[in-house]
C-alpha cells in the first residue's frame, strides 16, 4: 500500500506553476474575487481532480492555466513560461501545443464531419502539419471511434461526440490535458469510459487536470484538490480504486 | 490557416445560410450590374460616335450654304445663296493649311443597269473628296481633274450600290445610266458602314462636279457653279479653329455680309461636334457610375451587417478557435475572406444580371452596346474591395474577441 502512494507522487519537473495567483471580475461597482491567491504546483505526469462547490473558482483556475484568461495578479507559468508575459500569438501557440481543452459542452462545429473536427488544432500549426488528416483519423482510432470519422456532430451521441472533442484535444500531442467537467454532461456508464481513457493517457506520460462534481469521476486521479471562496482548501493524494480495476 | 482553408470555413458558412447570403448580396448584385450596363451602353454609344469622327475624317471641316441651328438645317435651305466653285478655288488658295478640298453636290437618283434599278445618293464632287473623306477606292482608279475638266461621265460607286447592280460581278469598266446619261464605272470605294443615325453611308455613286452640275442635279437651281456643301480637310499641322475663323471671315467678304447681320453659312467642325455630343454621353455616365458607387456602398453596408449578426451568432466557434490555437490574423482573415466571398458571389451575379441586361438593351433598342472585360475585371475588383473595406470591422471585432469570453458565450 505504501509503495504504490509512493509511486504516485509526483516525478516529473513541476509543469503548471501558480503563485498567489487571483482573479478578480468587476461588475457594476462590485468586485467578485474568483481566486482569492492560489499557490500550485503540478508536476508533469500528475493526474488531478479539482473539486468544490459551484462557484469556488475551479472553471476559473482552469482556464487560468489553459492560458485562456490572464490572471489580475500573482504569476502563473506553464511548461516553464509565465503566461503574464506572453505575447497573444505565443499564448496561442500554446494553447495550441502545449495544452488541450475538453469541455462540458463538447464544442463542436456545427456541420463539420469528426476528422475535420480533429484536424482543426493542426491548421493553425506552425509549421503546418502535411499529414493532418491521417493524423485527426488516427486520434479518432485512438478514442475508439474508428467508424465515426465522416459523422457530423448531430449524428453522434453525446458520448461520441466528447470523444471527438478529447480527439480534437489530444492530435497536438499535448502535454497538459485540462478538462473542465468532461462527463457532466454524460451518464455514469459514459463517464467512466470517458475516465478510463483519461487514464490510459495518463500512463501514457500526459499530464492531466479535471474539474468534476462527481467523487466517483474524482477518484480516478492520483491528486484531488478542493477549492472553497477561490482558495485551495484541502490537496490529497491518494490511491485510485478505479484505475487498479481499470488497469 | 491557410487562404484555402478559410475559404472551405467561409464557403460552409455562406452555404448553411444561402438564402440569407444572397439575398445580403443583393446591394453589390446592383451595383455592379448597373456599372456593367452603363458602361457598356455609355462605351457602345461613344465608340459609334469615335468610330464615326474618324469615318467623317479627322481636322475636317464642313461648310454649309446656310446659317445651320444647333442640330439640324435651318428651314431656309431652298432660298440660301449656293456656295460656288468660286469660294472652293479662294478657300484652297487663301487659307493656310489646307490639304484638300471639295465639294459636294447631292440628288436622290435611280441608278439603271440593264434591268436593274437602284436608287441612290448620287453626288457631284471633285477629286479631292475622297481624300478630304478618309475614304479610298477599294479598287479601280479615283476620280482625276481630266474628268472634272471634261465634264466625264464616269462613276465611283459604293459597296452597297455595288451589291445591288452588280451581284457577284466585278463593277469595274461597266455603264450604268443615271437619268437617261450613260456613266463608266471606274472605281469601287471602300466600305464605310453604318452612320450614327443608321444610313448606310456605302449606298453612294460618285461623279465629277462639273458632270453633275451639267446633267444630273435639277436646271431649276439658278447659280451655274454652285457646289452644293464644302469640305475642307486641313493637314496636321494646323489649328482647325484658327482655319476656321480665317474661313468664315473670307465668306463673309466673299458673301458680302455684314458685320451685324446673320452669316448666310456656316463652317462646322464635324469631330468637335461628336465630341461635345461624346461628352454629354461621358457626363451622363458618371453620374449613373457615382449612383452604381452608392450602391455598392449601400451593399457594402448590408455586408457589414451581416458579417457582425455572424459574428456574433459565432462567437462561440471563434472562442473555439482561439482555444486551439487560432491567432488573431487567423480569425481576422477568416472573417474577412467571408466578406469578400459574398461580395464576390454578389459580384458574380451582378455580372451576369449586367451582361444579360446589356444584351437585351442592345437587341430591343438596337443600341451598340460594348461590354468589356476591363469593365468586369474593374466590377469584380470593385466588389472584393468593398468587401474588404466592410469585411474589416467584423472581422477586427471577431479577431479582438478575448478567448474565455467568446467561449462563454450564449
Ligand atoms: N466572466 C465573469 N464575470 C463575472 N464573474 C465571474 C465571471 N466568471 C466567473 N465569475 C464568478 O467567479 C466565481 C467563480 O466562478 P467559476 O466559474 O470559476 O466557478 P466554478 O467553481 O467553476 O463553478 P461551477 O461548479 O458552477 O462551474 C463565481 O462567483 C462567478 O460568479
Ligand atoms: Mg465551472
Amino acid at each position: 500500500m505504501t509503495a504504490r502512494f509512493e509511486a504516485d507522487l509526483p516525478s516529473g519537473q513541476p509543469i503548471i506553476v501558480a503563485r498567489d495567483v487571483v482573479k478578480r471580475y468587476r461588475i457594476g461597482e462590485q468586485d467578485v474575487l474568483a481566486l482569492d491567491g492560489v499557490t500550485l504546483d503540478i508536476a508533469a505526469g500528475e493526474f488531478v481532480a479539482i473539486m468544490g462547490a459551484s462557484g469556488s473558482g475551479k472553471s476559473t483556475m482552469m482556464n487560468l492555466i489553459g492560458a485562456l484568461d490572464a490572471p489580475s495578479s500573482g504569476s502563473l507559468a506553464i511548461d516553464g513560461r509565465d503566461i503574464g508575459a506572453m505575447a497573444a500569438d505565443d499564448l496561442a501557440d500554446l494553447r495550441n501545443r502545449t495544452i488541450g481543452f475538453v469541455f462540458q459542452q463538447f464544442n463542436l462545429l456545427p456541420r463539420t464531419p469528426a476528422y475535420r473536427q480533429v484536424m482543426l488544432p493542426l491548421q493553425y500549426t506552425h509549421p503546418r502539419p502535411t499529414d493532418m488528416e491521417t493524423q485527426a483519423r488516427q486520434r479518432l482510432e485512438q478514442v475508439g471511434l474508428a467508424n465515426r470519422m465522416d459523422h457530423l456532430p448531430r449524428q453522434l451521441s453525446g458520448g461520441q461526440q466528447q470523444r471527438v472533442a478529447i480527439a480534437r484535444a489530444l492530435v497536438n500531442n499535448p502535454k497538459i490535458l485540462l478538462a473542465d467537467e468532461p462527463t457532466g454532461a454524460l451518464d455514469s456508464r459514459t463517464s467512466d469510459d470517458i475516465m478510463r481513457l483519461f487514464s490510459a493517457l495518463n500512463s501514457d506520460g500526459i499530464t492531466i487536470v479535471v474539474v468534476t462534481h462527481e467523487p466517483e469521476i474524482a477518484e480516478w486521479a492520483k491528486r484531488r484538490i478542493t477549492f472553497r471562496d477561490g482558495r485551495i482548501v484541502s490537496d490529497v493524494r491518494q490511491a485510485s480504486p478505479q484505475r487498479e480495476a481499470a488497469q | 490557416m491557410t487562404i484555402l482553408d478559410s475559404l472551405r470555413v467561409a464557403l460552409t458558412a455562406l452555404r448553411s445560410n444561402l438564402l440569407r447570403s444572397i439575398l445580403t448580396t443583393l446591394g453589390i448584385v446592383i451595383g455592379v450590374a448597373s456599372v456593367i450596363i452603363l458602361v457598356a451602353v455609355g462605351n457602345g454609344a461613344t465608340g459609334e460616335v469615335n468610330r464615326q469622327i474618324t469615318a467623317l475624317g479627322t481636322n475636317m471641316l464642313v461648310i454649309f450654304p446656310d446659317a445651320m441651328r444647333v442640330m439640324g438645317r435651318s428651314s431656309a435651305t431652298g432660298s440660301a445663296l449656293p456656295l460656288s466653285e468660286g469660294d472652293v478655288t479662294a478657300l484652297r488658295e487663301k487659307i493656310f493649311g489646307v490639304s484638300g478640298i471639295s465639294g459636294q453636290l447631292e440628288e436622290s437618283a435611280p441608278v439603271v443597269r440593264g434591268n436593274l434599278n437602284w436608287t441612290t445618293s448620287v453626288s457631284g464632287v471633285h477629286g479631292d473628296y475622297t481624300f478630304v473623306r478618309d475614304w479610298p477606292v477599294r479598287e479601280g482608279r479615283e476620280l482625276n481633274a481630266q474628268d472634272l475638266r471634261a465634264a466625264g461621265r464616269v462613276a465611283l460607286i459604293g459597296s452597297t450600290v455595288a451589291k445591288q447592280l452588280f451581284p457577284g460581278e466585278n463593277p469595274i469598266g461597266a455603264e450604268v445610266r443615271i437619268k437617261n446619261v450613260p456613266f463608266q464605272i471606274v472605281g469601287l470605294l471602300s466600305v464605310k458602314g453604318q452612320s450614327a443615325m443608321g444610313r448606310d453611308q456605302d449606298d453612294v455613286m460618285l461623279i465629277p462636279m462639273t458632270t453633275a452640275r451639267n446633267r444630273i442635279v435639277g436646271k431649276s437651281d439658278v447659280q451655274v457653279d454652285q457646289v452644293g456643301r464644302i469640305y475642307v480637310k486641313l493637314d496636321d499641322q494646323t489649328n482647325i479653329k484658327v482655319a476656321q475663323e480665317e474661313m468664315e471671315q473670307l465668306l463673309r467678304q466673299r458673301r458680302k455680309n455684314g458685320p451685324n447681320s446673320e452669316d448666310s453659312f456656316s463652317v462646322r467642325n464635324m469631330a468637335e461636334f461628336m465630341r461635345a455630343r461624346t461628352e454629354v454621353l461621358s457626363t451622363m455616365s458618371y453620374l449613373l457610375g457615382a449612383t452604381s458607387a452608392i450602391s455598392l456602398i449601400v451593399g457594402g453596408i448590408g455586408i457589414m451587417n451581416i458579417m457582425l449578426v455572424s459574428v456574433t451568432e459565432r462567437t462561440r466557434e471563434i472562442g473555439l478557435r482561439m482555444a486551439v490555437g487560432g491567432r488573431k490574423r487567423d480569425i481576422m482573415l477568416q472573417f474577412l475572406v467571408e466578406a469578400v466571398m459574398l461580395c464576390l458571389l454578389g459580384g458574380l451575379i451582378g455580372i451576369a444580371l449586367g451582361v444579360g441586361i446589356a444584351w437585351l438593351i442592345a437587341y430591343l433598342a438596337s443600341w451598340p452596346v460594348a461590354v468589356s472585360l476591363n469593365v468586369i475585371a474593374g466590377a469584380m475588383t470593385a466588389a472584393g474591395l468593398t468587401g474588404i473595406i466592410f469585411g474589416f470591422f467584423p472581422a477586427r471585432r471577431a479577431a479582438g474577441l478575448n478567448p474565455i469570453d467568446a467561449l462563454r458565450s450564449e
